[in-house]
């Protein structure tokens, strides 16, 4: 054993480094891929409607985003003489079923969610985020239908009785009286699908309330209301307002829904209980079915547009979201 | 000489009293007869009337107890968790209200033969009995499974980054799938349109529909994913490094099978987020009456796609007939749900 001993060679160090090894620059090069391609993603969405879309971008130029007439004119052979497109009448109506949906959810999610966080005792609580969940996961055909026919009486006589108190504000003027199908019932049903979204995320937000800050307005002899007020909503209303924006997004896309719910018709309709009105996603699935090949690329178009409005909107949110949290008295 | 002791029972202060209690269903009886009163009396009509002078009787009621009894911040207190109640009972509504409504109309149109027959041979006016929607289940089946397959990689690597690389891109690439999350739907179908459908395939299929809706369910499962991920915790991590395993070893033998039925979780999200989604299907699949078991040939037909055609082809038995398809996309969605509910709740053990 003792003689064995000096025969033997001596292992030398081993050599300490900290490169990866070539597994493992593999798999971050895989995993770095795999993650890229939501950028690779939403930038071929860009490249492709753009692609599809640039002949009409370029030959109507602004007035595609700025007049309101969508006319395809053909001559007895069925070949294209004139066109026009411009998206306006459509920007509108997708802007104003977004703000009206927006306006109706936010108020009802922020007091949801205050009653979620400060009232609700546990057992209820998880019963209620559930279905909360739950109604985030309804896909929209189901709100679309379920507007269509069991909101849609409700919704219309809740129109009447807008206009009949509050008809002298333009907006809510209705010239003829055509209550069904308008702008007004869209929101509502819009609403309703954005207000889980917004309510989880500002219980989100109001869960994460500094609880030292909570006990001392308690210690101070604070009611529970002068807690939310003082101490809960200065905290979150980053968070609350980046989630509305969020909810803004979801309705501005909405194709389904609001497809079932209004009455498409093609003229700027700022009369919100008037049963005329449309969005941009409606207006591509209207037109898709008896589109030549020629207004589909302006349909592509339209999609483009959609997606930058909606990707902005996220944008937006985003920066909100990020930069709350920290704040709040 | 006995001693007598006297053995405090617990008490709970915070728990309202037996005399609190009663005033409380007192205050809301009160409300009841209120709502019912000033309905009957005033031009006030109808459940919008009823649902509301009952909220602001409540509020009121509770607001003149805070005063009477303690002070005016105590009143205001009162008043707005009756406000905040409010908003509560408005939020659950429309849920019990789609539930009720396709569960009482869809029942109409459930048959023996619903799951077993396609609609190849039926008209829309035929009698319900008649027809089915096995095609349109098998379609939603395939769609779904073809769009998994694909976006349960992507979701899962992009998952991976955010929370083992960490690089320099994770602020970017978690708002690009929080972007695309919101990416409308359309979009999605008219981009595979564009992309695909005009270049490679010039036909319609069930494949370039699923690829639509892998742009949905990316974002979902990759969120998801991720937080799973996060839950795990950094012991493991470094533990399967301290052995001496590579970073893929360590990711793949040690945090994935942590993670795995959170990552499952993950996925049924993502199945329920598409399973239902109309629009690109719409544009995309070509809706077909017969059952057709190959993605990459000829019309698909889908759920959703059977519920549209069912109500614009407006005949009675068609409109049943929606309902009905309404009724078993609801009832997948719910079990999708409830599974995934079932495993995050395992998960937590």
């Amino acid at each position: 054993m003792l003689e064995d001993k000096g025969q033997r060679p001596i292992p030398s160090p081993r050599e300490i480094s900290t490169q990866p090894r070539f597994s493992d620059k593999v798999f971050r090069a895989v995993v770095t891929t795999g993650g890229l391609s939501s950028l690779a993603i939403l930038g071929l969405i860009a490249a492709f409607l753009g692609y599809q879309g640039f002949e009409i971008l370029v030959k109507e130029g602004i007035s595609f985003i700025t007049t309101s007439e969508w006319t395809v004119e053909v001559d007895s052979f069925g070949a294209i003489t004139n066109t026009t497109f411009g998206l306006a009448a459509m920007l509108v109506g997708t802007i104003l079923c977004a703000l009206i949906a927006v306006l109706i959810a936010v108020p009802v999610s922020v007091a949801a969610a205050i009653f979620l966080s400060f009232y609700a005792p546990a057992s209820l609580k998880k019963v209620l985020v559930s279905i909360i969940d739950l109604m985030a996961a309804f896909p929209s055909i189901l709100f679309g239908f379920w507007g269509l026919f069991v909101l849609m009486p409700s919704a219309e006589y809740w129109a009447r009785l807008i206009n009949r108190y509050l008809g002298f504000i333009p907006i809510f003027e209705v010239d003829p009286p055509i209550f069904t199908r308008s702008p007004f019932i869209a929101g509502v049903v819009l609403a309703i699908m954005i207000i889980p979204i917004v309510t989880s995320i500002s219980r989100e937000v109001f869960s994460q309330t500094p609880l030292d800050r909570i006990q001392a307005a308690y210690a101070l002899g604070a009611t529970r209301w002068n807690v939310i007020r003082t101490v809960a909503l200065p905290y979150a209303r980053g968070g609350i307002v980046g989630g509305s924006m969020l909810g803004l997004g979801r309705a501005m896309g909405e194709t389904v829904a609001v497809y079932t719910v209004l009455n498409i018709v093609y003229q700027i309709n700022w009369q919100v209980l008037f049963g005329a009105g449309g969005n941009v996603a409606s207006l591509i699935l209207l037109k898709f079915g008896e589109a030549q090949p020629y207004e589909i690329k302006a349909l592509m178009a339209a999609g483009l547009v959609l997606f930058l409005l909606t990707l902005f909107v996220n944008f937006i949110a985003d920066q909100i979201v990020a930069k709350s949290g920290s704040k709040g008295r | 000489m006995t001693q007598s002791y006297v053995i405090p029972k617990p008490s709970r202060p915070w728990r309202p009293s037996p005399r609190e209690k009663a005033l409380n269903i007192g205050l809301l009886l009160a409300s009841v007869v209120t709502s019912y009163a000033l309905v009957a009396l005033t031009e006030m009509k109808g459940k919008l009337a009823y649902f509301f002078v009952f909220f602001a009787a409540l509020a009121l009621f509770n607001m003149a107890r805070g005063l009477i009894t303690k002070d005016w911040m105590n009143g205001r207190d009162q008043f707005f968790s009756v406000i905040m109640l409010l908003g509560m009972t408005i939020v659950i509504l429309p849920t019990a209200s789609i539930i009720y409504t396709v569960f009482d109309r869809g029942r109409k149109g459930l048959h023996a033969g619903l799951l077993t027959n396609d609609m190849a041979l039926a008209t829309p006016s035929d009698p319900i009995t008649s027809g089915g929607l096995l095609h349109a289940i098998v379609g939603t089946f395939l769609l779904v499974a073809v769009a998994s397959i694909v976006s349960l990689p992507i979701g899962i690597l992009t998952a991976l980054y955010l929370t083992e690389i960490k690089g320099r891109f994770t602020r970017p690439i978690r708002f690009l799938v929080q972007a695309m999350s919101g990416v409308p739907s359309i979009v999605a179908g008219l981009f595979i349109l564009s992309s695909v459908v005009y270049t490679v395939t010039k036909s319609y299929s069930g494949l370039v529909g699923s690829l639509a809706l892998t742009i949905l369910m990316i974002p979902t499962i990759a969120r998801t994913a991720e937080e799973v991920l996060n839950l795990i915790p950094n012991d493991l991590r470094e533990a399967g490094v301290a052995l001496g395993g590579t970073q893929w070893r360590t990711v793949a033998m040690v945090v994935i099978p942590a993670a795995r039925s959170g990552l499952i979780t993950a996925l049924i999200l993502g199945v329920a987020r598409i399973v239902g989604e109309t629009a690109p299907i719409l544009l995309l699949t070509g809706g077909g009456d017969a059952v057709n078991f190959n993605p990459t040939q000829g019309a698909m037909g889908s759920l959703p796609f059977y519920i549209w055609k069912s109500f614009l082809l407006g005949t009675e038995e068609s409109i049943t007939r929606g309902w009905a398809g309404l009724l078993v996309l609801l009832v997948l969605v719910l079990s999708l749900f409830l599974l995934a509910r079932f495993l995050g709740s395992r998960r937590t053990k």
